[in-house]
């Protein structure tokens, strides 16, 4: 099958690739790009942990087609830290034990990130329902949660 | 599989009168879980979020039109047009994760024909239309006639969803829609229930109401709106033997499946237990002008 030409931006700096058309955005941006943080679980937009941001917003890049993302701006994982200093996010979840295997963990960072761009003070009851596209198997949810609260919390300390 | 993305809705019609048995999609959410579960890939897949119309709320002259592609949040997140069609709102809200509702689309959610998609029966109680493009023109029918059955609508070939208009509800009009599932999030209807109300003072004075996931297709419930017309609301709450009525015709009107989510005695018993609760929530929101 013949491979259309793509040209997008992903975590700030401008990309192109070649995907056949029924490629999906996750497994370009695994396979293409070499950006193996989003991952696929269930493949079907139930899990999320292929979660990234596109222009914005929070999307499960196993539902997207590579084409889609033509002139798009992408958010992976690898993209949220700074240099060599890690997001408060992943810092927290470092510092909380909030995962084990770390299949879902880019995911939820992802989507975490999505939620206190959005709503810097989020809820407890905020923060579930804005993870509840997000499956974890084994850590359970609430070291989750509550290093997203101290991310939270650090977050407002610093100018964004 | 060929992936296009027409950027006008001219466009789109010749891609699709060229490629029969090719496929528009908005948002996919249905369509990738759909081919990764062994439905054959269309040979053509035809985009339609680049189609600035389709991707497009606006809101003049007491009309609303809402871009048949546009996202869920797009709409769930404007302040005015869930102020006006909460129960529309809090359906689309219910539709999957945040993943989801930033690519799940009302055109979508009918064109899928779940029986259990949670925007139809509130879409339907609220008397949305469907501008259709066809091959040479467009037509327009109201919501409850594109669903024919799991599965299937009464789009042709070829043919595909615009735009949906809605007029500003008259004033003292709300709406509410509630859904059971087995869970508390993530899940699919097992009974979707909705109740739009117009009230003056405290009479009952036009009702509609649409039930979901208990019947192939959605299905509104003549008995129970004309238990709600003329009901007197007191202190807040609709009389209880209206109440009874309207439970009864809803459970009256269901006709449901068997699965594991659900038996057709327990869907048959929260239809008329949402009904009510839905009732009691859109009385009172078009009460205090919600």
């Amino acid at each position: 099958m013949s491979r259309t030409h793509i040209t997008c931006t992903v975590n700030g700096d401008p990309v192109d690739f070649l995907a056949s058309d029924d490629t999906s955005l996750l497994d370009a941006l695994r396979d293409e790009l070499g950006l193996t943080g989003a991952k696929e679980g269930c493949g079907t937009g139930d899990c999320g942990a292929c979660s990234v941001l596109i222009d914005g917003r929070l999307n499960c890049s196993c539902l997207v087609f590579a084409p889609e993302a033509e002139g798009s701006d992408i958010v992976t994982v690898e993209g949220i830290a700074d240099g060599d200093r890690l997001h408060p996010l992943q810092q927290t979840f470092l510092e909380g034990a909030a995962l084990q295997c770390g299949i879902c963990t880019p995911g939820v960072l992802i989507a975490a990130k999505a939620l206190l761009d959005e709503n810097p003070d989020p809820t407890e009851t905020e923060i579930r329902y804005a993870l509840a596209g997000n499956l974890c198997r084994c850590t359970g949810y609430d070291k989750i949660i509550r290093s997203v609260q101290e991310a939270a919390v650090r977050l407002k300390g610093v100018v964004r | 599989m060929r992936y296009v993305a027409p950027t006008t809705v001219d466009e789109a019609r010749s891609l699709l009168a060229e490629h029969p048995g090719s496929q528009v999609f908005a948002g996919a959410t249905d369509l990738v879980p759909q081919i990764r579960a062994g439905r054959p890939a269309p040979l053509v897949l035809v985009d339609l979020k680049r189609i600035d119309r389709l991707m497009t709320v606006t809101h003049e002259d007491g009309q609303w039109r809402i871009g048949a592609a546009t996202p869920a949040s797009d709409l769930t997140r404007n302040s005015d047009f869930t102020a006006m069609f909460p129960g529309l709102s809090e359906g689309m809200g219910l539709i999957g994760s945040d993943q989801i509702q930033n690519r799940s689309s009302l055109g979508g959610n009918l064109v899928n024909a779940s029986p259990a998609a949670d925007s139809v029966p509130s879409m339907i109680a609220n008397a949305v239309q469907a501008v259709i493009a066809t091959g040479d023109g467009t037509r327009t029918v109201p919501v409850a006639e594109i669903a024919t059955g799991p599965g299937r609508t009464s789009l042709a070939d070829g043919e595909f969803i615009i735009e949906f208009t809605v007029a500003d509800p008259p004033a003292g009009t709300s709406d509410a829609y509630l859904r059971m599932i087995p869970r508390t999030e993530m899940d699919i209807a097992i009974v979707g229930s909705a109740v739009r109300l117009t009230v003056d003072g405290d009479i009952v004075t036009d009702a509609n109401v649409v039930l979901g996931a208990v019947a192939p297709t959605a299905v509104t419930v003549p008995d129970a709106v004309a238990a709600l017309i003329g009901a007197t609301i007191n202190a807040g709450l609709i009389d209880d033997s209206v109440m009874n009525t309207l439970a009864d015709a809803a459970s009256a009107a269901c006709n449901p499946i068997d699965d594991k989510r659900g038996t057709v005695t327990y869907r048959r018993q929260v239809a008329g237990v949402l009904t009510r609760r839905a009732a009691a929530i859109a009385a009172g929101r078009a009460q205090n002008g919600a």
